[in-house]
């Protein structure tokens, strides 16, 4: 059990962003939403799976939605308030706690910000250790876990909860809803029990994206900062290079698209590209692929080494390639399933991060 | 006729003319001044009688200056401002300034969030709350408040409400308040949107002392004949009465000028620019005519603003930098240097200090000085020192770069004589006469743009159709702010999905640039 606190937002708001690898949205918001609250309400209590009772409600809070939307309309402050109501009504069962339910700029800051205006402490866990595009890509799907009932409400204080069949229909409503409501609501997913939280969740998410975070943020004092980076991340240099193009498109609501990179240092001369689908899926480095979903792949600033989401790829920036390994679970064959490579269209199997690397990528 | 170019910097404040046919006629160099009049003025006197051009004939003033981030990065002359946004119960859970640090906040006389606002496709979020917003304006009134900042959600979209917000405003408080609308400022982002806005409102002041320093400096000094412009961190110009208005659009425009005299000097639209001062050198790119600009959100004075910046990277590295050998024999050049005080410390000038200039003079690159006071240096730690400048360059150049093809290298700066004729990955290096008032040509030759953003539903309104409706109200939105018709060009177009919608909403952004009506 410790406190979360306003310096202890920045690094996490930072290097949950690292391993939102590329997606999760932009941190900034996020940030301010988590600050505002604590600015208010004081700072919130983090807690380890271990301190949580087997049969205690736990509930995962996050936003659906465009963040270039909640980047103007952000959060009314009142939407975690009518979560728990509506949450506990339909349980008859007080919340014990929240979570967040990915790592990533925005998501991985809303539950700070819940758990801080209802005064209920956070649990140090999430249910993917990373971001991912889909509702049912979560550890508790291996689990059959189920995401409803899921509540809704908009800023404006509309609300439903609700449940279905399967979760490719938990999607479809959800989706409308959010459209019907501006672009962006409030939402809790997958309530659980403590139990089973323990039994699948990611544990230590929020401590590690904060220890990311602060590495980063000091990052610069390193003699080696590079070196440094990659160090504090386990991260494996995948390439360096700069966005040479940025091919973008909308399909069923989410921005796929391929970034090409020309190497610089001592990429000099080679290409790569990165393959994504809200988050990055696949690495390619001279035409072999080197990372695929579920490993972590993530772009930095070569300079400051703050991640760079796919929303702000542009043409002309200087970044470095890194792959991180996944949660382990992701990696049993129904994880695989769930987000492997060929969930996503892509023809080839999942070989992990550091086999790949030491195949085709060590020379780099 | 002729164009009158101020560059106002935080040493110099430099003065260039230049004719019809865009010739440079004469350049100078003053020091600034506290009030940044006596400067003008100076500098006024100086590049006429230089010239002996007639007054008469300067029809257009532009004036480019820093005082507007100086006093963001000094908190110094900001004054007390109301802050309203149209959004509740959306935006509630972020208050304004939320994480602006202390010593600036003080500025907030007060702030309100009430009902208002709209959604991505312009339906109405809330009503907006005439009531709450008049209720606002009156206390801040009573308080003897002068500027309000108003921002709205998605009034980037729909502005209806900021426009509403801004007429009871000046009802409830009078003709000569100071009103800062959002959605005139910044763009897609509510929170940096509004960080602008409330910055804009503040610098009213600061913003009133320029213009009318300016316009007082060329009215005393005869030059009646001219319109007077400003310039703005995109390359283009404003005019007075804009940027008493807007001086926020004024914080970047130092490195723009300075990228876009050296490119007008050199004759080239696509290079990189090397300016080089006393202790610190700036690269940026010139991409078709116009500084490439930052990818990333940019933060002035430690509040995040999200407007458009020139892409500058600076290093340690300026004529006056200080050259040490180490007892390894390895050279250092920088990154702490003599400054100001080049003309003081440095060798060549009789000081005690190897600086980067003594380098430059002992291999003969250059003729400043004393040389004979720089002889006794080895010629091996003066090749050890500009090897040393000039992997710092070389680094710094091929970080700017976009591909590995060479590039046209432009050095412009006071402090431009310490680089080689030759470096790696120019290909070619091009010192431009007139490279010491490089930024005050820049700011003489600005375009006027108009600047297009807006989220198009393509399925409604085919791709195609959208894009090319959105240029024409760009170079409409150019035209109006002074451009000639024909030389108006699109510079910019972007065209962005937004995820989770059904059907295909982008964001659209066009800029459209042209040539200044004479």
């Amino acid at each position: 059990m410790r406190k979360i606190g306003i310096p202890e937002i920045e690094d996490i708001a930072t290097g949950a962003a690292l391993l939102g690898a590329g997606g999760g949205g932009d941190p900034y918001v996020g940030k301010l939403v988590a600050m505002g609250a604590v600015r208010d309400c004081g700072p919130v209590t983090l807690l380890d799976p271990e301190e949580v009772p087997d049969d205690a409600l736990v509930v995962p809070i996050a936003m659906m939605g465009a963040p270039t939307v909640l980047a103007e309309k952000a959060i009314g402050g009142r939407e975690y308030q009518q979560l728990y109501d509506m949450v506990s009504r339909f349980f008859g069962k007080k919340i014990h706690a929240f979570m967040p339910i990915e790592a990533g700029g925005v998501n991985s800051m809303l539950p700070i910000a819940a758990a801080a205006r209802l005064g209920l402490p956070l649990v140090d866990v999430d249910g993917m250790g990373r971001a991912f595009p889909e509702l049912q890509m979560v550890t508790f799907t291996i689990g059959d876990i189920s995401a409803t009932p899921m509540a809704l409400t908009d800023e404006k204080g509309n609300s439903v909860i609700f449940e279905t069949i399967t979760n490719k229909w938990t999607e479809e409503l959800a989706r409308a809803v959010t459209m019907s409501c501006g672009g962006s609501v409030s939402v809790s997913l997958y309530p659980m029990s403590g139990a089973q939280m323990k039994q699948y969740g990611v544990r230590g998410i929020v401590t590690r994206s904060q220890q990311l975070g602060a590495a980063i943020r000091t990052v610069k004092t390193a003699q080696d900062p590079e070196g440094h980076f990659l160090e504090f991340t386990g991260g494996y240099k995948l390439f360096k290079g700069k966005i040479a193009d940025v091919l973008r498109e909308t399909r069923a609501g989410f921005n796929f698209g391929r970034v090409l990179l020309e190497g610089i240092g001592a990429c000099k001369g080679r290409t790569a590209a990165v393959e994504f689908q809200n988050e990055n899926l696949t690495a390619e480095v001279d035409g072999n692929i080197v990372a695929t979903v579920p490993d972590l792949i993530c772009l930095v600033d070569t300079e400051t080494f703050s991640p760079v989401t796919t929303d702000a790829l542009k043409y002309g920036k200087r970044v470095l390639v890194v792959g991180l390994k996944c949660f382990e679970m992701w990696r049993c064959p129904a994880g695989i399933e769930l987000v492997g490579p060929r969930y996503f269209g892509v023809d080839t199997d999942y070989i992990p991060l550091e086999e790949r690397y030491k195949e085709v990528c060590q020379h780099v | 006729m002729y164009k009158l170019g101020i560059d106002v910097g935080g040493t110099n404040t430099d003065a260039v003319l230049i004719d019809e046919n865009r010739n440079v006629i004469a350049d100078i160099k003053c020091p600034t001044s506290g009030d940044i009049y006596d400067g003008i003025l100076a500098a006024l006197r100086t590049v006429l009688s230089v010239s002996g051009v007639d007054k008469r004939q300067i029809r257009q003033a532009m004036l480019g200056t820093t005082q507007c981030t100086n006093a963001i990065v000094e908190r110094r002359n900001l004054a007390p401002i109301g802050i309203l946004r149209l959004g509740a119960p959306a935006t509630l859970g972020i208050p304004p300034m939320v994480d602006w640090s202390d010593d600036i906040r003080q500025i907030c006389a007060g702030s309100a969030v009430i009902g208002g606002g709209f959604e991505y496709d312009g339906k109405e979020l809330a009503p907006f709350d005439r009531e709450a917003a008049r209720a606002f304006f009156l206390e801040m009134k009573e308080k003897g408040v002068q500027s309000i900042a108003i921002s709205s959600v998605f009034s980037t979209v729909r502005s209806d409400h900021e426009a509403e917000a801004a007429a009871l405003c000046r009802e409830v408080m009078g003709e000569d308040v100071h009103i800062s609308v959002s959605s005139e400022i910044g763009s897609m982002g509510l929170i940096e949107r509004e960080n602008a806005t409330i910055l804009n409102a503040a610098l009213w002041k600061v913003a009133q002392r320029f213009t009318e320093g300016f316009a007082q400096s060329l009215a005393d000094e005869g030059i009646t004949n001219a319109a007077v412009y400003l310039s703005q961190n995109d390359g283009t110009l404003m005019t007075m009465e804009h940027a008493r208005r807007y001086p926020i659009l004024t914080v970047a425009c130092g490195p723009t000028n300075s990228i876009r005299g050296a490119s007008y000097l050199s004759h080239l639209h696509n290079a990189i620019v090397i300016d080089v001062g006393g202790t610190t050198t700036d690269f940026g790119v010139i991409q078709n005519g116009f500084p490439r600009e930052s990818s990333v959100a940019v933060t002035i004075g430690g509040v995040r603003t999200n407007f458009r910046m020139p892409d500058v990277v600076s290093i340690g590295l300026g004529g006056g930098s200080i050259v040490r050998l180490r007892p390894d024999g390895t050279v250092t050049v920088g990154p702490d240097s003599v400054g100001y005080e080049i003309t003081k410390k440095a060798l060549v000038f009789g000081g005690d200090v190897l600086t980067a200039t003594d380098i430059a003079v002992r291999l003969g690159m250059y003729q400043l000085g004393d040389p004979s006071r720089v002889s006794h240096i080895s010629e091996e730690l003066a090749r050890k020192a500009l090897a040393a400048m000039r992997a710092m360059v070389e680094d710094a150049i091929d970080s700017m770069k976009v591909s590995s093809a060479d590039m046209d290298v432009i050095r412009v700066g006071g402090g431009s004589i310490i680089l080689p004729e030759q470096l790696a990955g120019a290909a070619q290096v091009i010192k431009p006469e007139h490279f010491g008032c490089a930024n005050a040509i820049g700011s003489a030759i600005s375009k006027v743009s108009g600047t297009f953003e807006q989220l198009i539903n393509y399925d409604e309104l085919p791709r195609d159709k959208a894009l090319e409706q959105a240029k024409a109200q760009a170079v409409d939105l150019a035209v109006a702010a002074g451009a000639i018709r024909d030389t108006v060009e699109i510079i910019e177009a972007e065209d962005v999905p937004l995820a989770y919608y059904p059907g295909h909403t982008n964001r659209v952004k066009i800029k459209a640039a042209g040539d200044l009506a004479n």
